[in-house]
């Protein structure tokens, strides 16, 4: 009937089980040099900040604050310096000292957050309108009349809630920031609209604003590529 | 009694023992440079976004600062990536039908967040501290690469540990100062974002060597035969205070 005789037969079989285990060894000596490659150090079970997560339904781990949140240091109940505006008026003064480093910080901040637009003068061309044929509403220039005369409390405000068109800058600019650029943005309007005679304008001249390279006299916006 | 060893055997040994000889080595650095490839790594791998970003339109053509979108990278560790809102900034104004933007704009009406795929990260043993770097004057580019000229956003270095540690042995060889007429009165935090208006401004001609490489992605530091570049290093190194002593300390990094 087989060819094989029984002996045969077992000896081949104990030949594949002895494979086998040498086989299952093998997997095990391997399973066990892997598990020394465990990436749970990598990936920790916490979470840092811009994380995604599953749990809210908003997907981001970061929390916004509960309302009414005052961190300590941060109860803001000055309201001139928080709010631009005292008793439903829109404060004169800058509640804070205005100095050459205030000015140079205000001119920085400027800058970066609001050059884009409003340009490096202030006189509305920055790279974006001039490039953003199709803008839904101009920049606003800061060189006429009526932006001369607003008080300085109105400017902040423009910063903190947005104006029209324009987004609300609050997220990104602090508050002493925000009084910083407003102060610059003052120099800015007396630098194109100079008068000697102006009291005002001889204190913050005096504040000597040298020219740095990421200065208000330059507009010309050459790309060369 | 039988020769255990037939002739061949002589044979055999040798080509075994030279095997051993090349084969380890080449197993070594095979797996050392697999490690260090771009494979594993994924540097100047693009890598697919929700919305296709480019870098290179927005702060080099159109010279946005990093800061208006990565608002944290001066005083936080993190550099964080911009809101919803700080694209609406702009494009609730302009490219306002642009199919590419839908995202944003579902994003803003709904509130959910963009899913941005984060192309850096240190494994969450080691700890970055990105303020620090900025203070001491790091171009963003000396780590990241090109970012001005990326299309698609790639990691620009490795991260890995040798890589960070090439730098903290040896700060003097990265610290450099502008001196030139546009970098005078600056601090080294604003000599860092001064090299991208530089860039805009002037282009890439009027650059100094340093920012030269920084622009192009290939900031290296400066080599053993630039000695005054070393030298102008080393005086940066003790003006800012850097402690180079303990620079290189695993607690820095790891703890
Ligand atoms: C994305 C472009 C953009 C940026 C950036 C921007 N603005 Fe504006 N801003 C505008 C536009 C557009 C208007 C006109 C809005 C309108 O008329 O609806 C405007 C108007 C203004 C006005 C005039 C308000 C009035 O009464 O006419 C002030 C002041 C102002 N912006 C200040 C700032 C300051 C300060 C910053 C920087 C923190 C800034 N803007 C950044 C686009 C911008
Ligand atoms: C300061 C203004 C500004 C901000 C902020 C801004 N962009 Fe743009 N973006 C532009 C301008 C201007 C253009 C195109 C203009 C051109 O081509 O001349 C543009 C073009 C684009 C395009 C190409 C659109 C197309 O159809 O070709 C994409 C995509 C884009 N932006 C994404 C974003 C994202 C995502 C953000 C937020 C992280 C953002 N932008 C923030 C000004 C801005
Ligand atoms: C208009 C907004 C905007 C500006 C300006 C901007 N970025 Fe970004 N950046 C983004 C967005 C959005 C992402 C996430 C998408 C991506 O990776 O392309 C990002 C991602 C990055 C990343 C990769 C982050 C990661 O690990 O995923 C780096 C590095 C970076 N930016 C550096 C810079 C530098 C350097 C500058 C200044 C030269 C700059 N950015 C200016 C919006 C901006
Ligand atoms: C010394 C090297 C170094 C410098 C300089 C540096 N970065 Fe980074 N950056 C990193 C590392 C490392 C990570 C990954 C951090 C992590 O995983 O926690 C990172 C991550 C990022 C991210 C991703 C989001 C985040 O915060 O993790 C952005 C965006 C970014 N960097 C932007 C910038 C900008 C803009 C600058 C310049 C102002 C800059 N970086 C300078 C090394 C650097
Ligand atoms: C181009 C140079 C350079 C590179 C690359 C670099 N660093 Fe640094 N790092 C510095 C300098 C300079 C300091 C400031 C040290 C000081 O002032 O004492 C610093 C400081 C730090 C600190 C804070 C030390 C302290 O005293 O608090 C940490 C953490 C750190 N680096 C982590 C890293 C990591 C992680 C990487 C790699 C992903 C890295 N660095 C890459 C130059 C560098
Ligand atoms: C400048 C920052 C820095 C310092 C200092 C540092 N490390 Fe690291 N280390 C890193 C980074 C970044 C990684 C992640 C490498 C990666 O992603 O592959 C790492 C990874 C590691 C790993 C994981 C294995 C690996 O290479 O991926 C070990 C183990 C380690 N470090 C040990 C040390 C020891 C021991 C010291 C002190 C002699 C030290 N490190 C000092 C930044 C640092």
């Amino acid at each position: 009937m087989s060819r094989f005789n029984s002996t045969e037969i077992a000896m081949a079989l104990q030949a594949k089980t002895n494979h086998r285990r040498i086989q299952a060894l093998g997997l095990v000596a391997v399973a066990i040099s892997l598990a020394g490659c465990h990436t749970d150090m990598w990936r920790q079970p916490k979470t840092q900040p811009l994380d995604a997560s599953e749990f809210y339904v908003d997907g981001q781990v970061s929390r916004p604050l509960v309302p009414g949140t005052i961190a300590r240091d941060h109860l803001r109940e000055d309201e001139p310096y928080f709010t631009g505006a005292a008793n439903a008026k829109w404060v004169d003064t800058i509640p804070h000292t205005v100095d050459k480093e205030f000015l140079k910080r205000g001119q920085e901040r400027f800058n970066i957050y609001c050059t884009p637009c409003h340009g490096r003068l202030g006189d509305g061309k920055g790279m974006i309108a001039t490039r953003g044929y199709q803008l839904r509403r101009p920049v606003a220039s800061y060189h006429n009349d009526r932006l001369r005369n607003m008080p300085v409390g109105y400017f902040y405000d423009v910063i903190t809630n947005g104006y029209g068109a324009m987004y609300s800058y609050a997220s990104r600019v602090e508050p002493e920031d925000r009084w910083a650029i407003v102060a610059y943005i003052r120099a800015l309007q007396l630098s194109q609209h100079a008068n000697p005679s102006d009291a005002d304008g001889k204190a913050l001249a005096s504040a000597e604003l040298t020219p740095s390279p990421t200065s208000a006299l330059r507009d010309e916006r050459v790309v060369t590529r | 009694m039988a020769q255990i060893f037939k002739p061949s055997a002589n044979s055999i040994t040798q080509v075994g023992l030279l095997s051993v000889a090349i084969g380890v080595p080449t197993l070594w650095l095979g797996i050392a440079g697999l490690s260090r490839s771009p494979a594993n790594t994924k540097v100047q791998v693009p890598k697919n976004q929700p919305v296709p970003f480019s870098h290179q339109h927005h702060t080099w053509e159109l010279g946005i600062d990093c800061r208006y979108c990565h608002t944290s990278v001066e005083k936080s560790s993190y550099a964080g990536l911009p809101a919803t809102e700080t694209c609406m900034s702009c494009h609730s104004q302009i490219w306002t039908n642009s199919p590419l933007l839908e995202p944003i704009r579902q994003s803003y009406e709904t509130g959910m967040p963009i899913q941005w795929n984060l192309v850096n990260k240190v494994p969450d043993f080691v700890h970055f501290n990105h303020s620090i770097h900025v203070d001491r004057g790091i171009n963003c580019n000396t780590c990241h690469g090109a970012v001005n000229q990326m299309h698609i956003t790639y990691k620009g270095n490795s991260f890995q540990m040798a890589w960070c540690l090439q730098c903290h042995r040896a700060p003097e060889r990265y610290l450099y100062k502008d001196d030139s007429a546009s970098g005078k009165g600056l601090t080294p935090r604003q000599q860092v974002f001064n090299v991208y208006w530089k860039l805009q401004e002037f282009g890439p001609a009027n650059l100094n060597d340093q920012e030269k490489d920084l622009v192009r992605g290939d900031y290296n530091g400066a080599q053993p035969w630039e000695q005054d570049k070393i030298a102008a290093g080393k005086k940066l190194v003790s003006e800012y205070g850097v402690k180079v002593q303990q620079l290189a300390d695993c607690s820095v990094c790891h703890y």
